[in-house]
């Protein structure tokens, strides 16, 4: 069966996805990355998905579920890399991604995700970091 | 066409292109500022060699037919050539019909004595050359909507410039009317710039925007978004009072982006949010 | 103004193979009239959110992909036809958020959103046929 390789970088997994995905492989996906978190308890998931050049409702669907299934399991996502036609495509499809976090590239999305864990850590509370854009 | 009339014409070839050219001389309207005698003569004679060679019997007014197409093809050329150039549909249509004339003169001078066969041919010729006007114009419209496509392609591109004001930070002024066509290409731009470079904010600058309807609004609040999920944040400044007052009124919902009145405030912003700090350096007087 | 059709070619789509397939030659024929890159992707989601509905809810079907000139653009025209059980409401099933399936109900609505030109057929028992056309610079 085909899998996406999920990667794990001390508290959180990276995945990259290289092909275009298709309904199945999306799913799997999901899957695999619910059971990876739990397994590991991760803090972050970070998925760069620079390298796709479509995403339709149902794929937007299964990267909004991840994030919320990650978020039930105290992990934050960062969606990195979005194609500019891509993001304006989603945006005419009705599909903001809500609640989704997302930065330019993995570099970003990495601090991103850094700071976003150490304010959970430090002071609930706390003013959200500026770096820290949410979808709309 | 007889196959007299049809020898005729091509037998006295030279005299129509004599006559043509003399016709099209004596035009007030010749454009010798656009083309050279020399030139216009070339392109007449281009014009009689393949009209002439094709005066052949069942496809005469038929310009539908293959043998047609060199005809039409060298028309359409010269046509469109014109269009670019800068002639005016008159003139360009004085070429076909200087043509006729010349043609029907010919005609006129070689059948003598048979009235009833000059009709019918001058008629004949007649319907050749009117579809043969059509098409001229046709091409000639073709060019000149050509012309302003691309101008209005070139009016956009220069509208639109994306401009790299700080290390992270891009800013893309808006002048004039936002409309859908229009705001594609600004979102477009601004979100390849913003891959290209980097950057994690980008100003939109409405200042020279004259108004904002709902329809402005919703393509400001697109764009917004789009950049949103790309991992980048956009600031909309410039907004004047009017603006202001036009979108509450209008009941458009704005509190998801991030406004500001000038470029310089949301620039000031930008700096607060990249943790940057602009500092007056002070001036130590020298003893 | 008149639409011509310049070239016409018919795919089935009856697997997970055959719509990897389609979107490559949809993509093949966009390119070739020079269409722009957002354009594509708004071309290609607009398919790939169609031929889904096709196999979840008909088990696959045809699709005709169409190149289209209207004057001085061009463009490309979709038809994805199927047998399925066809759609009782279209109003409701152009309405955003409207879903029979488990989806979040934006495909058809968000489809049309996504292209120039929209249209959708559909008889009860008889199947459904769904016509979108996007121009290269529209």
């Amino acid at each position: 069966m085909d899998k996406i390789p999920i990667l794990r970088m001390g508290a959180f997994l990276l995945v990259t996805i290289q092909v275009d995905l298709y309904d199945r492989l999306a799913l799997n996906l999901e899957a695999d990355l619910v059971q990876m978190v739990n397994k590991t308890s991760a803090k972050g998931v970070l998925i760069d998905i620079s390298a796709v050049s479509i995403v339709d409702s149902f794929m937007g669907r299964i990267i909004g579920n991840i994030a919320s299934m990650s978020k039930i399991l105290d992990a934050e996502t960062v969606v990195v890399g979005m194609q500019p036609a891509v993001a304006i495509t989603l945006i005419e499809l009705g599909l903001p991604l809500k609640g989704v976090h997302t930065a330019l590239d993995m570099e970003k999305g990495m601090k991103l995700l850094k700071s976003m864990i150490d304010e959970t850590e430090e002071d609930a509370d706390e003013d959200q970091t500026h770096d820290d854009f949410i979808a709309e | 066409m007889s196959q007299k009339a049809n020898q005729l014409l091509k037998n006295k070839k030279k005299n129509i292109l004599e006559l043509w050219m003399k016709n099209q001389l004596a035009d007030e309207g010749l454009r010798e500022d656009l083309i050279s005698n020399d030139e216009l003569r070339s392109q007449s004679e281009e014009l009689i060699n393949a009209l002439v060679t094709n005066l052949s019997g069942e496809n005469f007014t038929n310009l539908d037919a293959d043998e047609w197409s060199p005809v039409i093809e060298i028309l359409g050329g010269i046509a469109i050539t014109r269009a670019r150039q800068g002639f005016s549909p008159r003139e360009t249509g004085n070429f076909v019909f200087s043509l006729k004339e010349a043609i029907l003169e010919v005609l006129q001078q070689e059948i003598t004595g048979d009235q009833s066969n000059l009709y019918t041919e001058s008629q004949k010729i007649n319907r050749l050359m009117d579809s043969l006007s059509v098409v001229t114009f046709e091409t000639f419209i073709k060019g000149r909507e050509e012309v302003i496509l691309r101008q209005t392609d070139e009016i956009t591109e220069i509208s639109t410039p994306v401009i790299r004001v700080w290390d992270g930070i891009l800013a893309l002024p808006i002048i004039g009317t936002l409309d859908s066509a229009r705001t594609q290409i600004v979102m477009e731009n601004l979100l390849q710039e913003i891959v290209e470079t980097g950057s994690s904010i980008a100003i939109l600058d409405i200042s020279g925007v004259p108004a904002v309807d709902s329809l402005v609004a919703q393509h400001l609040i697109k764009t917004v978004s789009a950049t949103r999920l790309m991992g980048a944040e956009c600031i909309i400044s410039g907004i004047r009072p009017e603006i202001a007052q036009t979108v509450v009124h209008l009941g458009i919902d704005l509190s998801n982006i991030i406004t500001k009145a000038s470029l310089a405030s949301a620039l000031a912003y930008s700096f607060r949010v990249m943790r940057l700090e602009v500092k007056k350096i002070s001036t130590v007087s020298k003893p | 103004m008149m639409t011509l059709s310049l070239s016409k070619d018919t795919i089935q789509v009856l697997k997970e193979q055959d719509v990897v397939f389609l979107k490559n030659r949809i993509k093949e024929t966009a390119v070739k009239i020079k269409m722009g890159l957002v354009n594509q992707t708004r071309l290609l989601t607009a398919a790939s959110e169609l031929v889904r509905n096709m196999m979840r809810y008909a088990d696959g079907g045809v699709c005709i992909i169409e190149v289209v000139s209207s004057g001085r653009v061009n463009g490309v025209r979709l038809t994805f036809s199927d047998r399925g059980p066809g759609i009782p409401d279209i109003q409701a099933a152009m309405r955003d958020g409207f879903s029979t399936g488990k989806s979040l109900g934006l495909g058809l609505p968000g489809t049309k959103r996504l292209v120039n030109e929209f249209d959708i057929k559909s008889k009860v028992g008889q199947g459904t046929v769904v016509t979108i056309l996007k121009w290269a610079n529209g």
